[in-house]
């Protein structure tokens, strides 16, 4: 008990220690953004101690493409910050949601957007997709999302599988996603480090990188990992196991910080004989969660094993940010919004394996109706993430059906800003407010309806996506010189 | 339009298949969909008796003891269809002591055995949870299939199948409505030779085998069950070949035309590059509208217009899940809907949903319209019918009222409870 005290403190204190030269960075950081997105390459953010992993060594070279000013007149506007406005304008210049609100003026230049009978929302955005790492075509030489080689794999990032020409991202952004986040498989325990992208044409996806997006880790409950290590005989076969073995790796990762302290405080004192610790990736991340600075995405159904999680997560003094799937979300919505935890959900996935037998289509609709709860429509798939729109709208339906009315202006926050709080990118997108990204979407009516077509999709104030004259050719290399037209 | 008298034949007929006797049934003032000539009816009374649709007008007036629904405009369809699926011979997907759909030959292990002998409505289970799931989001009937082939041990001429009713009933399957699935194209290769060639190779044997006296030997596909099975589909049986790729469309139809075949074709995520192939031999497609990408190299054209263009060729379309999504089987309606918003017209939409599916298993006659004579699966919408904010109010199947219950909507209301209780604190 004393140990694990100490240990604790231990944790807590390198946390402590690391916010404030942390915190600043991030500050920094975010403004550099803003001016490094548009003009110059970032410069590499300088290390600051020793077993960070400040370098970022795949930088993100995403560049705001010029635009003109785009002023969207007229339109229903619901904002992602849990207000309609009807007949209102929206104004984005330079890249940023410039204002909101009635009878705007257009600047000289501007592209005029006639909103009359549309609606105008944030961009969508997936927390849970596997774009890129699954991509289409599924076959034998595409399937880079699971290094299922050995139940904890933190050292592996999603990023380094993402293939960017997936004819995936372009479907999806026809359904206004302008931002996702790509997660490694739920094989195992700790799949890796996940990454978030910008929903835009490119060849490498350090092109797509979402500028300033902390990184996440994958890890996951339940069936897979004990289905995958234990069908082989080997550890977790069981949902103990699966406790155990994601405890093991914070020990690993606690005691890992505590050596760099520990050189850190011997260095500091002039022992020139000091030799830093050997540098793990595995631990790099682990760690990185540990300081705060790397946000936890973990795969989880059944309600008492995110109940056990949650536990866990304050055993070692770390905070998951949501849990995904989470078919039993809904009976312990309560516990989630307490501890401020998002639920990242289907609306109607269920009985697929037993954890999912549970599964009802009022779920996003309980979890976002506790106080302060946080539901978000997730995909984990490439057909659902072209319409979480229309995902969302299934389970608003439902929840009116029992007396729980979730109003347009609040459902869309379940696609736009909510899973931007999860991902950490709130203050930069996820709402149309004043200085954020103009990552917008307008819909040809309601977007929570089977009908519902993005009409225009905009991403950093760059239109990318016009239904009404489409792109001659393809998006994807691997489109090109296909045969999708009709013989003769 | 008044309807006076009902035709005992019909009573007798339903009377030997339900177990609960079905009340008279007067839904009045519904937006009526009748799938039929007579069209979208605005305002008009539907005359449930003895399970049969009696009557269908305005005003009709309701029998003594009769229940009256009144609709007050409300949407009413044909009870849906829900695509091929395993409704009611799966319970857990990847439990597989819980689930029946799929044939797996293990042992003897030969080069390669086709059985399709293979019948998985005997393994239908009413009591299902899916069952209620499935049927109180307006889904009245299914096409119960094998499953795809399970890995390297199935077959992939998977068996036979047929529609199943979804009110709950042991004899639960539709006569007539029986076919023969095949599975075609890079789904299959592990289990078939490794090539769509070897898959009608080995077709052509397997027909020669139910054509031949000679007897099944450890070197020949068919058992002699297997044998008279294939044979009886030779004299005009209706085969659904799962595929995708044009070329391999054109091969099934080919195929099917020199052995006396009538082909559905299910899935076809590139059936609109044939259409006019299609429509020439009045050859259906069941089809997943919401494919759009190539996901395999069988896949390479998929696009969302598919039901469009199709139906506009005039090839007869249904839809049903590419993936065979049984626990999601209701979603089925939001197929149809976003083919509406594709460029296919709604009754065009709905008809694949309702009158399109019941005509190409064989069960036009009594399934799929709202027309007197039909047995009466009704389905009362609190909206738009494909809309995907639209719940069924009230599911009919054989003229009984459907107790709008499931498990997931009795957990539902346990755990609703609880978060009023927490709202209120």
């Amino acid at each position: 008990m004393k140990r694990v005290t100490s240990l604790m403190v231990a944790a807590c204190l390198v946390a402590g220690c690391a916010a404030t030269p942390g915190k600043s960075d991030k500050a920094a950081t975010k403004k550099e953004d803003a001016k490094a997105a548009s003009t110059a390459p970032k410069e590499p953010v300088p290390r600051e101690r020793p077993f960070t992993t400040p370098d970022d060594p795949y930088p993100s070279t995403y560049r705001v493409p010029q635009s003109p000013p785009t002023l969207i007149r007229g339109a229903t506007v619901l904002t992602g910050t849990g207000t309609r406005l009807e007949n209102a304008d929206v104004l984005m210049v330079d890249g940023r949601i410039s204002a909101v609100g009635a009878n705007l003026t257009a600047p000289p230049g501007a592209r005029v957007v006639d909103g009359k009978g549309r609606w105008v929302t944030p961009g969508l955005i997936d927390i849970h997709s596997h774009l890129g790492v699954y991509p289409s075509p599924a076959v034998t030489g595409t399937q880079d999302g699971n290094e299922s080689t050995a139940p904890v794999t933190a050292n592996v990032w999603a990023e380094h599988s993402v293939w960017p020409l997936d004819p995936g991202f372009t479907t999806a952004l026809a359904g206004g996603i302008t931002s996702l986040e790509i997660l490694p498989g739920s094989a195992n325990l700790i799949g890796g480090r996940s990454v978030v992208l910008k929903n835009v044409s490119a060849v490498t996806y350090q092109a797509m990188k979402f500028p300033g997006a902390p990184y996440g880790l994958k890890m996951a409950c339940g069936e897979n990992p004990k289905r995958v290590y234990g069908s082989r005989n080997t550890a977790p076969r069981t949902r103990m196991g699966n406790m155990a073995g994601y405890r093991a790796q914070w020990i690993e990762a606690q005691e890992y910080l505590r050596d760099f302290e520990k050189y850190e405080q011997k260095r500091l004192a002039g022992d020139k004989e000091a030799k830093p610790p050997k540098r793990d990736l595995k631990l790099d991340t682990l760690a990185g969660v540990l300081k705060g600075e790397i946000l936890v995405q973990m795969h989880c159904y059944r309600a008492e094993e995110m109940a056990e999680v949650i536990d866990m997560s304050k055993e070692f003094g770390y905070h998951v940010a949501a849990f995904h799937h989470g078919v039993e979300a809904y009976k312990i919505a309560d516990l989630l919004a307490e501890n401020g935890i998002c639920g990242a959900l289907w609306a109607d996935w269920w009985g697929f394996k037993m954890e999912a037998f549970d599964g009802i289509q009022e779920n996003l609709v309980f979890v976002d109706a506790a106080p302060n709860g946080c539901a978000i429509v997730h995909s984990d798939s490439e057909e659902g993430i072209q319409r979480l729109n229309q995902e969302a709208a299934k389970a608003m339906a439902h929840g009116a059906r029992v007396g729980l009315l979730v109003p347009p202006e609040r459902a869309i926050r379940w696609i736009t800003a909510n899973p931007a709080k999860a991902l950490g990118i709130l203050d930069k997108t996820g709402t149309l407010e004043p200085g954020k990204m103009a990552d917008v979407v307008v819909w040809n009516g309601t977007p929570f309806s089977v009908y519902a077509l993005a009409d225009q999709v905009f991403i950093d104030g760059a239109l990318v996506l016009d239904r009404a004259n489409p792109d001659p050719k393809p998006r994807s290399d691997f489109m090109l010189g296909q045969p999708t037209e009709a013989a003769p | 339009m008044r309807m006076r008298v009902l035709g005992l034949v019909f009573a007798l007929a339903l009377g030997a298949s339900t177990s609960v006797s079905a009340a008279d049934v007067l839904i009045r003032g519904a937006k009526v969909y009748t799938m039929t000539a007579t069209g979208t009816l605005a305002n008009a009374d539907v005359l449930v008796r003895n399970g049969r649709i009696a009557a269908v007008g305005a005003p009709l007036t309701a029998p003594a003891g009769a229940t009256v629904i009144e609709a007050q405009g409300r949407p009413l369809t044909p009870g849906l269809f829900g695509g091929v699926s395993a409704v009611g011979v799966e319970e857990v997907e990847q439990e597989d002591g819980t689930n029946d759909e799929n044939l797996v030959v293990r042992e003897p292990f030969h080069e390669m055995q086709l059985r399709p002998e293979f019948d998985p409505t005997v393994a239908f289970n009413p009591r299902s949870t899916l069952v209620p799931v499935t049927r109180i989001e307006g889904v009245t009937w299914t096409m119960l299939a094998p499953g795809k082939p399970d890995g390297a041990a199935g077959s992939f001429v998977q068996g036979q199948g047929a529609a199943v009713t979804l009110d709950g009933r042991y004899d639960a399957v539709l006569d007539g409505s029986r076919a023969l699935f095949v599975n075609l194209g890079t789904d299959v290769f592990s289990i078939s030779g490794g090539s769509r060639a070897a898959q009608f190779m080995v077709l052509d044997q397997a027909i020669r085998e139910a054509c031949s006296p000679g007897a099944a030997t450890e070197h020949t596909l068919l058992h002699p069950a297997g044998r008279e099975v294939l044979k009886r589909y030779l004299a005009g049986g209706r085969v659904a070949f799962d595929v995708d790729r044009a070329a391999d469309i054109r091969q099934v139809l080919a195929f099917s035309k020199r052995n006396g075949l009538k082909p559905i074709i299910v899935s076809g995520a590139e059936a609109w590059v044939v259409a006019a192939d299609l429509a020439r031999d009045n050859v259906p497609v069941l089809l997943d509208s919401l494919l759009a990408l190539p996901s395999d190299f069988d896949h390479i054209g998929a696009r969302l217009d598919n039901a469009a263009l199709l139906n506009k060729a005039g090839v007869k379309i249904a839809f049903s899940q590419y993936d065979r999504s049984s626990h999601n089987a209701r979603k089925v309606r939001q197929l149809a809907g976003n083919a509406v918003a594709h460029g296919l017209p709604f009754v065009a939409a709905l008809a694949g949903l309702t009158s399109n599916p019941a005509e190409i298993f064989g069960l036009g006659a009594t399934r799929g319209r709202i027309a007197r004579g039909q047995v009466a699966d009704l389905v009362l919408w609190s909206g738009d019918p494909l809309e995907v904010t639209s719940l069924a109010d009230q599911v009919w199947i054989a003229g009984v009222a459907i107790d709008m219950h499931s498990r997931q909507s009795e957990l539902r209301d346990r755990y609703l409870e609880r978060l009023r209780q927490n709202q209120a604190r």
